[in-house]
């Protein structure tokens, strides 16, 4: 019986693994195909034309996700601040916390609609400003747990002693504490980048997709993601093989960062 | 005077951090409030016109301008289902493998890493066809002429949508066992081999019988996650309005529908019913999430650790 269950157990856990092999592999061998120079740094090209690369989306999406790092993580930061050095058991911050945890679970999909609706309508045009918003509010809630978690790991010897040398209380936070916790710090808000570096529903109603290069934010703006999306389901064979090495780009991408901020908590330890 | 300003200048600095740190936390409430509210105010039309009855009628017609849930909910649920039913024992299964035998981590991380869109991809052009050319036919051989079966093998549909889900939940299912599991306290498991217990009679008799209510949070957050799942989905269900008893025949969930007509929507009212849509589905995943995270709460000061 003990081992079978073990045998059962390896199997399973060996099957999930084989997926994502897979998956991978998959993705390696067509993306591999469709990479070269000017895939990375052209134009598309025109329906059903073969040729033409992405360059626009690779920097539309770097630019959307830079953006919503730049609104998402000082908010997420301060708000875990919040949580974890002034709200202490408060019942404010239980409420935000448990509402945090909740927001990490809302479909991204309805984060995109949400946007869509308080900026995209009132100004009448979709653009990567929404984009990177909506983003963002994936960011929010993901930083802002991480950070009360990691605050809440630093000795609290540490924090009185900051405190009785005189320091300020958000001194002591930003100089001393954030210090300590640098690599867990880093480790949450590269773990939200690649998550949102990835998604693409929140884009498809904010930034949309553009086959131009991102000049300015305020008109739809370029991305990797959504256009995986709209090649993937054209009927030209030169825009699907597009899509497999824009998947290509966007899981190396993410399984980087993923490892990168891994490999940092583990430093931690 | 000199004197006194330099003393309240570090104050009022204290209470400049301290009231942007609260704006900040304060700011995960407006959202979420603002969620709700935009969302209601934006499906009025729709709420307005169809009332109640939208829940429950299969009619998508965008032409007459009139719309209903049926079809969208049926294919959320229906493919949640399937996936639940692979993912759940499954999830179950790699955990205990993962608590009590082998090391964690990395491979799950990845596998939850891997953003949805890659997993429509790879459902779309590899999975689909393996389905209609091999396990379709296959299955229909089995059950013969099953009406759950029925209908052209076309790889793409409910069935299809299902499996990819469950392959996408699977590391967030096992991830929440793996740590309620790991939450049973290590002098049980000691005592248990202590009295001459094998691997298995510990993890039946002592981390199964500790971490079954964990495993119902993960469920739920598992579940939570398959409803809302827009592009993995999107890409192999087909997107057809309609309720079919055959699990190969095509369909729609919620998301995919948003995801798929809501830029090309441009009646008012077509545009107000899908809003409506994402409010359903932002009340169901609300809920779900809510309850799942109150019992894991619960779990956790049970278990002697307050988060």
């Amino acid at each position: 019986m003990n081992g079978a269950v073990k045998v059962v157990s390896a199997l399973a856990a060996a099957l999930g693994l084989g997926f994502l092999a897979w998956i991978l592999f998959v993705v390696l061998r067509h993306g591999a195909a469709a990479l070269n120079w000017t895939f990375l740094t052209s134009l598309p090209s025109p329906p059903g034309g073969s040729g033409g690369g992405l360059g626009n989306a690779i920097l539309g999406t770097a630019i959307i996700t830079v953006l919503a790092c730049a609104l998402g993580v000082p908010v997420g930061l301060l708000a875990g601040v919040y949580l974890a050095e002034y709200g202490r058991g408060t019942r404010f911050a239980t409420v935000v916390r448990f509402l945090a945890n909740v927001m990490m679970g809302i479909p991204s999909i309805i984060i995109g609609l949400f946007v869509y609706a308080i900026l995209v309508l009132p100004t009448g045009h979709f653009s990567g400003w929404a984009g990177g918003v909506a983003l963002a509010l994936l960011v929010l809630p993901v930083v802002a747990r991480t950070t009360e978690d990691m605050l809440a790991l630093v000795p609290n010897a540490l924090r009185e002693s900051a405190l009785a040398l005189g320091s300020p209380h958000w001194r002591a936070t930003l100089q001393i504490l954030f210090r300590a916790s640098r690599a867990g710090l880093l480790t949450g808000v590269l773990l939200a980048v690649a998550r949102v570096s990835g998604e693409t529903a929140p884009l498809l109603f904010t930034a949309l997709n553009s086959p131009y290069w991102p000049r300015s934010l305020s008109g739809p703006t370029a991305n990797l993601t959504v256009t995986i999306f709209n090649y993937a389901m054209s009927p030209y064979p030169a825009w699907q093989q597009a899509a497999w090495g824009a998947s290509f780009i966007i899981t190396i991408g993410v399984l980087a960062l993923t490892v990168v901020s891994r490999a940092l908590a583990r430093e931690r330890k | 005077m000199v004197r006194r300003a330099h003393g309240r200048a570090p104050l009022v600095a204290e209470g400049v951090f301290r009231v942007v740190a609260l704006t900040c936390a304060a700011f995960v409430l407006v959202v979420m409030a603002g969620l709700f509210v935009v969302l209601l105010v934006r499906s009025h039309l729709s709420i307005h016109r169809f009332g109640w009855g939208f829940l429950w009628s299969d009619a998508w017609d965008p032409v007459r301008d009139h719309f209903g849930a049926a079809s969208s909910i049926f294919g959320t649920v229906a493919s949640t289902a399937i996936a639940m039913v692979i993912a759940v024992p499954l999830s179950l299964v790699i955990a205990l493998f993962l608590v009590e035998i082998a090391p964690p981590r990395l491979a799950r991380e990845l596998l939850a890493g891997i953003p949805s869109i890659i997993y429509g991809m790879w459902g779309l052009f590899v999975l689909a066809p393996l389905m209609a050319t091999h396990v379709q036919p296959a299955m229909q051989k089995v059950f013969g002429t099953f009406p759950l079966f029925s209908g052209p093998p076309m790889g793409i549909g409910v069935l299809t949508a299902g499996l990819v889900l469950a392959l996408m939940v699977l590391p967030f299912i096992t991830a929440v066992a793996r740590d309620v599991f790991a939450l049973v306290p290590p002098v049980m498991k000691e005592a248990g081999y202590g009295l001459g217990a094998t691997t298995w009679e510990v993890t039946r008799k002592v981390t199964i019988g500790y971490g079954m209510k964990g495993l119902v949070g993960g469920v739920f957050l598992g579940l939570g996650r398959a409803i809302g799942e827009t592009m993995a989905v999107t890409f192999v269900i087909g997107n057809d309005h309609r309720i079919a008893a055959s699990l190969f025949a095509s369909g729609n969930s919620i998301a995919s529908t948003l995801a798929n007509e809501f830029t090309e929507a441009s009646e008012p009212v077509y545009l107000s019913a899908l809003v409506e849509l994402g409010l359903i589905l932002f009340v169901v995943t609300l809920v779900i999430q809510v309850l799942a995270q109150l019992w894991l709460n619960r779990l956790g000061r049970l278990a002697g650790n307050r988060s």
